[in-house]
């Protein structure tokens, strides 16, 4: 599950990571932000250690990785594009588009493609809207897409697996 | 003699393609041997044309656009840097019709300066407002604030002054200043356009606010779906707090304040104030029952103003310039000026920042110029997925809070989404209720199961099942939800449902109106 990195790599981070967020007011959201930009999401596994860090249950750690849109408790693909599902991308055609990126990355939302590349996620605006429809891939954002434009993304993304 | 060329930072003018366009004009210049400084500024706002990129001339700054990679050689060719005639050239800035026509009091400087300049910044009217503040008492402040007729510019419209004297009022050894940076409605960008291309206007308007109220510590609560935001903020702090604008002794004045920026994770509720306070303190965004207020017991239990980010950046216009220099703008009790984003289906989307009173038609046709696909503007979306849809018949409604609380809308945040005629609005209306039933907290049943079921009765609606009953039962439904929710997300999701019924029945397959 946690591939390259090993698991005892994995619990240093972790345990670093703690160590620098634990003492600030309302710790958990940015060490939960910091495990997954540095993991890429945020294991079960470190429910217990958080919690004891942050004299929290279990229990309220899980709320607070579920409750959040932003926090995922599995590994994404090598890239991840959000597409805008709001208002004003569905004025402008947004519903095509996602129709488009799901039969040609053949996944639903929230699913991963077969060779890991891309994992396809729904966001209600990226404040882009007046030039949408709008998408994001990984941390950048693209306005006026296209269907011909999705796949020239995508393809981008693959491309740059493959040299890897 | 080093040449100016301004080209966007801007998520927008990004998402259109200036950072290569940035990295394509630097390469043609040197292989040209032309000394050029690259300055990334914010966005004028005119979307449509970005990237817009701007050189500074005898003449003032002059621009062209949209500007795509494939055009840079041209440009060079025809001697764009200086100013000189090209196919894409927009002329001087500043004569740009659509920017002349604009009131830009919070904007005055995005797209003007390098936002994480400091000295541009102060070479622009920057910290007048703080060092005027720093003479006054925190009451004094206040005034002043309450006299401008600032309203909270994040939806909700709550008189600033009004919010600001309870927790000066309020005894505690620690307040708190938050910023509300998690702009999640739909169609709409000034947060994120201030905070990319002006950020030090939130960071004095957040430290005026803490001086009035005599609270030192500032959270700016920015959603995680703006990473660039986060980068020049982040980069402005670092700067302020370097040149003694935060930190223990603002400007040597003895008094401290302390801004750090907070990362959301994308729930869109949080943009409610007291989820947003609970999120920052670590826990799940579960909206809290009212009273108590925030002002009296906000974050970690503390006296806590709460504002969004235009109201912040409003600030220091109003200290620098006085309270009736803003009030002076505006109509009836809506004072000041409003950004407004055009947004959706339209030709010349962007930023308009302009006092209270224009209507949505001259908002629609004089600067959005109709829509983007030329067909007829059938509906527009105000204030965000929580605000009413209004049809052709209410475009002359002037933009004032108490003009749209008329016609049971809302202005919001001041977004603007438009719709040609292809839109099906019970398709909007059951969109309305699916977003809700995704983004509650779940803390009230109106609102988590509500949302759910107004879905599958708008299901039943659009295929014909048992009709009449349903349109009774979703008008029903909504009752219960705007009457009983515990916040905005569920009481006001009706909003977009009703107004979609209301004004567009033909679409859910009852007659027409009239």
């Amino acid at each position: 599950m946690l591939d390259s990195h090993s698991t005892q790599e994995i619990n240093a981070t972790i345990h670093a990571l703690i160590a620098e967020h634990q003492h600030r007011p309302g710790a958990l959201l940015p060490l939960l932000h910091a495990i997954q930009d540095s993991i890429g999401f945020i294991p079960e596994a470190v429910y217990t250690p958080i919690s004891k860090a942050l004299a929290l249950s279990v229990a309220e750690v899980h709320g607070v990785v579920t409750f959040y849109h932003h926090f995922r408790t599995h590994k994404a693909g090598q890239h991840v594009m959000q597409i805008c599902r709001a208002e004003s991308c569905q004025a402008m055609g947004s519903e095509a588009l996602e129709a488009h990126a799901k039969k040609c990355l053949n996944v639903d939302y929230h699913q991963t493609t077969t060779d890991d590349a891309i994992t396809l996620e729904p966001v209600y605006c990226l404040g882009n809207c007046a030039l949408s429809p709008s998408v994001m891939m990984d941390d950048e954002i693209y306005g006026r897409v296209s269907a011909a434009d999705l796949d020239a993304l995508i393809l981008e993304a693959r491309r740059a697996e493959a040299k890897v | 003699m080093v040449t100016k060329i301004y080209i966007p930072r801007d998520s927008s003018a990004l998402a259109m393609g200036a950072e290569k366009v940035a990295v394509a004009v630097a390469a043609e210049a040197k292989n040209r041997g032309l000394a050029v400084e690259i300055i990334r500024n914010g966005s004028r706002g005119l979307y449509w044309l970005e990237t817009m990129v701007e050189v500074a001339t005898s003449s003032g700054r002059t621009a062209y656009g949209p500007v795509k990679v494939k055009d840079v050689p041209s440009l060079f060719d025809a001697d764009f840097i200086n100013g000189k005639p090209h196919a894409l050239s927009l002329g001087v800035t500043d004569e740009i019709d659509w920017l002349k026509k604009q009131q830009r009091l919070t904007f005055a400087r995005v797209g003007v300066t390098d936002p994480v300049s400091l000295e541009d910044y102060l070479a622009h009217d920057g910290y007048n407002g703080l060092k005027n503040a720093l003479k006054l008492s925190g009451a004094d402040i206040v005034k002043i604030v309450t006299d401008s007729g600032l309203r909270g510019r994040g939806g909700a419209a709550f008189p600033t002054g009004i919010k600001w004297n309870t927790v000066l009022g309020c005894e505690a050894e620690q307040k708190y200043i938050v910023c509300n940076a998690d702009e999640g409605d739909s169609g709409t960008y000034s947060d994120r356009m201030i905070m990319e291309g002006d950020p030090f206007v939130l960071i004095e308007g957040m430290t005026i606010a803490g001086v009035a109220v005599g609270a030192t510590r500032g959270y700016i609560y920015l959603r995680s779906e703006y990473p660039h935001a986060l980068a020049v903020l982040n980069e402005a702090i670092a700067v302020a707090n370097k040149a003694g604008y935060l930190g223990d002794n603002v400007l040597g004045s003895g008094k401290a304040f302390y801004l750090e920026v907070r990362r959301a994770a994308g729930a869109y509720v949080c943009g409610e104030e007291t989820s947003l306070l609970e999120s920052l303190e670590g826990k799940r965004g579960l909206v809290r029952f009212k009273p108590p207020l925030p002002a009296i017991e906000g974050l970690f239990g503390k006296p806590t103003v709460v504002n969004n980010v235009i109201s912040l950046a409003t600030i220091p216009i109003v200290l620098d310039k006085g309270a009736q220099y803003y009030a002076d703008y505006g109509m009836g009790r809506s004072r000041g000026t409003l950004p407004i984003q055009l947004a959706g289906n339209i030709k010349h989307g962007g930023l308009v920042e302009l006092a209270f009173g224009a209507t949505l038609r001259e908002l629609l046709y004089d600067f959005g110029g109709g829509s983007f696909t030329g067909k007829p503007i059938r509906a527009v979306q105000v204030g965000g997925p929580l605000g009413a849809y209004l049809p052709e018949s209410q475009f002359d409604t002037p933009l004032d809070y108490e003009e749209f609380i008329k016609i049971w809308a809302v202005l919001g945040h001041g977004g603007i989404v438009a719709f040609d005629d292809s839109v099906d609005m019970a398709k909007m209306a059951r969109y309305a209720f699916e977003f809700c039933a995704i983004e509650s907290c779940g803390k009230c049943t109106p609102c988590r199961i509500g949302s759910t079921r107004g879905v599958e009765v708008i299901d039943k609606i659009t295929s014909g099942k048992d009709h009449a009953k349903n349109i009774a039962l979703v008008r029903d439904l909504s009752d219960t939800m705007l009457n009983g929710s515990l916040c905005a997300l569920g009481g006001m999701t009706p909003y977009p449902v009703l107004s979609a019924l209301n004004h567009f029945p033909e679409d859910f397959g009852l007659s027409q109106k009239n």
